[in-house]
């Protein structure tokens, strides 16, 4: 294809450097320096998408950042990305995209039915239409995810990767225009730490759209070449380019999104393909410049239709013809300039129909010289074309410019080009909770009192000449040094000399008014993203919503990826005509951010996969490999779930484990139990406050198991605690809780007890732990222990003793989870392989066992020991587990007073009881929910649930632990449980210890 | 996203830190002594301000001290830290101690 409506010269692309691209199938070309759209419109295309709601066809509004029409799914297969703004994308060679919201063809589009049937399709369709019944809302959501929706996420993993980089300055500048890059000029030349951003890839914004102005007697073109080298060559000066600040938040912390590769057809693996900047500033100026309206008017989305100052920059900076006959529509100066710009291209230009009177300004002055057709007065009522704008049709207004006279003549183009003036883009400003106010004479709304260390210049503080742009940035750029605190060293410089003209006059004509009767008039779009109508925010007043923030939430305006860009001073306005109000009584609605819309991948970054948290491994863990261990995830820990032998299945593996420890010896890593040192002369009192049981009387060498609350009474953890000297005590936790404890320790101590002397010391990785458990265990550690008594009474259970084992530094603790007699070996974690290769050498001859933390869980059920986390779930206290025995009445301790308030004596709380099948073999869900008795349907009285159940090999049936409402007083009662093919099954209330309640086998 | 000023570290960013509530809620000394309501209002409830709050920190990712900032929560705007155990400055904001 040939780009016909690319002009022979000028603009801002490379006319050497051809681009070949791909949009819906066609293949074309286009130049370096290109946007997707500049290049479709290079080739005449404007049809580019469908509408949300009616699938209209739609085409290039904008040439901006405001684009809400031309939406389109870049690129393929995992990298796929949709509704990305054309007008923003940076043409590559190899460019693939697709337009969106069209089935089966964007020509053809059956949704457009919708547009015939729009009357059943008002304001708020969603909410009447899907309210009821709930259970359609199903078959809705089907048809409409099918005939809308914006584009599709991809299926694949991203492929890509992203990188987040913090960072601090003095001086943030936001926008390169002409103010910006006079801020930045400002604030560099003091010496400031400057970062200045700008979402476009070329600097200078705005210059680029117009023609033949000149900054200090030369071109904007050569200051704005200069203005770059300068600050090129300023050390504490960083440019960034095609970067977005998305976000304004508190503390003068703004999110910036850096586009590193997305632009390039060849893209470096090495380099990332976004960058999320978490920048702290100092001071913010904003200089983010302004967006042009669109008017309000029958029919004003045929694709053609575009705003005035997106067909300058078209033609100045992209060499773009947007047609080949043009109308211009305006209520200001801006269209008279298009329409100079656009003939000087060689445009047609039909008419400038202007709605004010007596249209004044050099721009229409110039118009009028260069001999354009000016009709003066009137108004666009309606326009014809199906996928591209035809005819417009004009008529007179009365003196007002309230009412259409008679339908006048009816113009042809293929462009109509429009003004309804210009909003400062005040989206960052509105985010940092910055006040914006109503100007009356400009139109619109500009930044009033700010909240945060920033503040605003150019055309987004209401200033629209381009000396006032350059003034003000100036003056921004050295006040925001001054602010920082920083010294102004040289001098800032003056400001250069540039013209002033802005768009004013204008005539402000919220809605512009129709020849026909209200409701046979064609469509008069406000927000053409969301597709809302004047008329559709009149019935929302209709209806009753009066607040603006309703009349956007009920219409839809303003909302999701569009944020009112261009429609939200129009929705003012024509809610403000309709309730009889001034617009600042109506207000406005927030801005949210992402200024546009952000992709996931860069607030992932680079903390995916296996560095989005520490997977923590034990200095046993390759030896676990090699066994073939199945692991599972422990917090953050790795461990051993059980060990399967070739061919065995995981309730055989668990079963053999079970069995081996019972009955000779098991050897599992307990590496990874949270230890905390504590050391100080107040230890003991420290442990007496933070466990339930008292710690005063534990001699040197003995340990102690205790339970540990909060405040509220509920457990929080439990673990053994060994007294190793006077002052001198070890605690184990829970695996999983071993940093909450430490930090729950670290409050008490500084915040309610600062005068205990008491170090804490977190341990964990300093030690690695191998427990060996069952009948051998002795005779085992007797063979490569030295220097400790293992007798009975030397080291009976609940003791710890330092000594040798195989040759290594050890600490040897006589304490058992399994209900076996059983050994904790601790020695420096980098002899925790050889410790544990050693054990299973010697133990060989016992048949010694690895077991997992499947079997672990269930010998101790087998005991009815408890798992925190498994048996608690944060609403359970010591009493309700039947551990009162733990309970000290003497002394206080956290969470002791709650446990006697009224709700946590009641007698129908749930306490912890065991529970056996009526079929042994039948076991039982962890959750499983239990009733008193099954009735024909529900719903049924809970009076409990499952938390733990296995299979228990020792016993030879099913075993399982509850908490039960009143359970205790249930023993030996019946209790039905519901099984997962949804049938239920019987079950007697036990206690919860299932073997050698008399502890005989831990004691020998 | 705050900036936080530890007292011992200097100002850092938020996600160091750990919140940790309401400050100056004093534990009851003789707990066995107190009422059910009144043990129940010093483990649940907490005041929700509107203006300047004296609140808790933990700088969990740095020096790991607990010390307490007098913050607004409306405009976010950070007034003062200070040790725990130590008296709130003098803050013609501070509607509540
Ligand atoms: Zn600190």
């Amino acid at each position: 294809m040939t780009q016909s409506f690319r002009l022979p010269e000028g603009g801002l692309i490379d006319r050497s450097h051809r681009l070949g691209f791909r949009f819906d199938g066609r293949d074309y070309m286009g130049y370096a320096g290109d946007t997707l759209a500049s290049a479709l419109l290079a080739n005449g295309v404007h049809l580019v998408g469908r509408s949300y709601k009616y699938h209209r066809p739609r085409g290039i509004l904008s040439a901006g950042a405001e684009e809400p029409n031309a939406l389109v799914q870049l690129g393929e297969g995992a990298r796929s990305e949709p509704n990305l703004r054309a007008t923003q994308i940076d043409l590559f060679d190899g460019l693939r995209a697709r337009s969106q919201n069209r089935w089966p063809s964007l020509n053809f589009d059956i949704g457009a039915l919708n547009n015939g049937l729009s009357r059943f399709l008002p304001a708020g369709f969603y909410y009447k239409t899907f309210m009821w019944p709930a259970s359609f809302w199903m078959k809705y959501e089907y048809i409409i995810r099918h005939a809308a929706g914006l584009g599709e996420a991809p299926r694949e993993r991203d492929p890509d990767h992203y990188d987040k980089t913090f960072a601090h300055c003095d001086v943030l500048v936001v926008g390169a225009g002409p103010a910006g890059l006079a801020a930045a000029l400002a604030a560099g030349r003091s010496g400031a730490r400057v970062i200045l951003a700008e979402q476009d890839s070329i600097l200078g914004g705005s210059l680029w759209s117009g023609s033949g102005e000149t900054i200090g007697g030369e071109p904007v073109q050569e200051w704005i070449a200069t203005t770059r080298r300068e600050l090129e060559g300023m050390e504490e000066v960083t440019i960034l380019t095609r970067t977005l600040a998305y976000g304004y938040f508190d503390h003068n912390f703004v999110a910036l999104v850096e586009r590193v590769t997305d632009h390039l057809s060849d893209r470096p693996a090495a380099l990332p393909r976004q960058r999320l900047w978490k920048l702290r500033a100092k001071q913010v100026v904003l200089a983010t410049g302004a967006i042009e309206r669109p008017l309000v008017f029958a029919d004003n989305d045929r694709p053609g239709i575009m705003l005035a100052d997106a067909c300058r920059t078209y033609v100045n900076r992209f060499a773009v013809r947007p047609g080949k006959k043009a109308v211009v529509f305006t209520n200001n100066e801006s269209g008279h300039l298009a329409a100079l710009d656009m003939a000087a291209a060689g445009i047609n230009i039909a008419a400038i129909v202007d709605l004010r009177e007596d249209p004044m300004g050099s721009a229409s002055e110039r118009a009028e010289a260069a001999g354009l057709r000016v009709v003066p007065g009137s108004a666009v009522v309606g326009t014809g074309g199906q996928r591209r704008v035809k005819q417009v049709h004009i008529a007179r207004l009365n003196a007002d410019g309230t009412q259409a006279l008679a339908a006048g003549e009816t113009l042809d183009c293929d462009v109509l080009a429009m003004s309804g003036g210009w909003s400062p883009t005040l989206h960052l400003f509105s985010q940092s909770r910055g006040k914006v106010r109503f100007d009356a004479d400009l139109g619109c709304f500009v930044p009033g009192a700010s909240a945060q260390a920033e503040r605003s210049a150019g055309a987004c503080n209401g200033a629209f000449g381009l000396s006032d742009c350059l003034a003000q940035g100036f003056a921004a750029g050295k006040q925001a040094v001054k602010d920082a605190g920083l010294k102004i060293g040289r001098q800032a410089g003056a400001t250069p000399r540039a013209g002033n003209d802005d768009f004013l006059p204008a005539r402000w004509t919220w809605e512009v008014p129709s020849d026909k009767p209200s409701g046979r008039a064609g469509k008069a779009f406000v927000d053409f993203q969301n597709d809302v109508t004047a008329n559709d925010l009149k019935l929302a007043l209709r209806e009753g919503y009066q607040s603006i923030e309703h009349v956007k939430r009920y219409t839809a305006t303003g909302m999701g990826t569009d944020q009112g860009k261009t429609g939200n001073v129009n929705a003012i306005g024509i809610v403000a005509a309709a309730q009889g109000r001034e617009i600042p009584d109506v207000g406005v609605t927030t801005f949210r951010p992402p200024y546009t819309p952000v992709t996931f991948g860069v607030f992932a970054g680079r903390d995916v996969d296996g560095l989005l948290d520490p997977n923590r491994k034990t200095p046993i863990h390759s030896w676990h490999e090699q066994a073939g261990a199945v692991f599972e995830d422990v917090g953050q820990w790795k461990r051993p779930w059980y060990f399967p032998k070739a061919g065995e299945s995981m309730s055989q593996a668990v079963k053999r484990e079970v069995k081996a420890t019972r009955e000779s010896i098991g050897i599992m890593d307990a590496t990874t139990l949270g230890k905390i040192d504590i050391q100080g002369k107040d230890s003991a009192e420290f442990l007496n406050r933070i466990y339930t049981n008292a710690w005063s009387k534990l001699a040197v060498g003995r340990c102690r198991y205790g339970l540990m609350l909060n405040e509220a009474g509920m457990v929080i953890d439990d673990g053994v605690t060994a007294r190793l000297d006077d002052f001198h005590y070890l605690m184990t936790t829970t695996t999983g809780n071993a940093a909450p404890v430490l930090a729950h320790l670290e409050e008490y101590l500084q915040t309610e007890w600062p005068d205990l002397d008491v170090h804490l010391t977190s341990v964990t990785e300093q030690f690695a732990t191998a427990t060996i458990a069952g009948p051998n265990a002795r005779a085992l550690l007797a063979e490569l222990a030295e220097g400790i008594d293992l007798a009975p009474q030397a080291l009976p259970h609940m003791s710890i003793r330092d000594g040798r084992v195989a040759g290594i530094d050890a600490r040897i603790a006589r304490i058992s989870f399994t209900g076996e007699m059983s050994y904790e070996i601790n020695v420096p974690a980098s002899c925790g392989l050889a410790l544990w290769q050693a054990l299973m050498t010697a133990g060989a001859k016992y048949g010694i066992t690895p077991y997992g933390t499947e079997a672990m869980h269930v010998l101790r059920a087998e005991k009815g020991f408890i798992i925190v986390g498994q048996e608690t779930d944060g609403s359970v206290t010591p009493i309700d587990l039947g551990m009162d025995w733990i309970v000290s009445k003497k002394k206080d301790f956290v969470g002791k007073r709650s446990l006697t308030r009224p709700d946590m004596i009641k007698s129908d709380r749930k306490q912890l009881v065991g529970l056996l099948t009526d079929d042994p073999k039948e076991i039982l869900a962890e959750g499983a929910q239990l009733v008193e008795r099954v009735l024909p349907a529900p719903p049924m009285p809970m009076i409990g649930h499952v938390t733990s159940s296995y299979e228990s090999p020792n016993l030879g049936r099913s075993i399982a632990l509850a908490l039960i409402k009143g359970g205790r007083a249930r023993m030996g009662q019946k209790v039905q449980a519901s099984l997962a093919n949804g049938g239920t099954i019987a079950c007697t209330v036990t206690g919860p210890v299932f073997l050698d309640p008399e502890g005989t086998r831990l004691n020998d | 996203m705050l900036v936080i000023p530890c007292p011992y570290c200097g100002p850092r960013c938020e996600i160091e830190f750990s919140y940790g509530g309401q400050a100056h809620i004093a534990r009851p000394e003789d707990s066995a002594a107190i009422s059910d309501e009144t043990w129940a209002d010093y483990v649940f409830l907490r005041d929700n301000t509107k203006g300047v709050f004296l609140e808790r920190w933990v700088h969990a990712h740095g020096c790991r001290q607990w010390f307490n900032v007098a913050r607004h929560t409306v405009t976010y705007e950070i007034l003062a830290s200070y040790e725990t155990g130590a008296k709130p400055p003098k803050l013609d904001f501070v509607t509540q101690v």
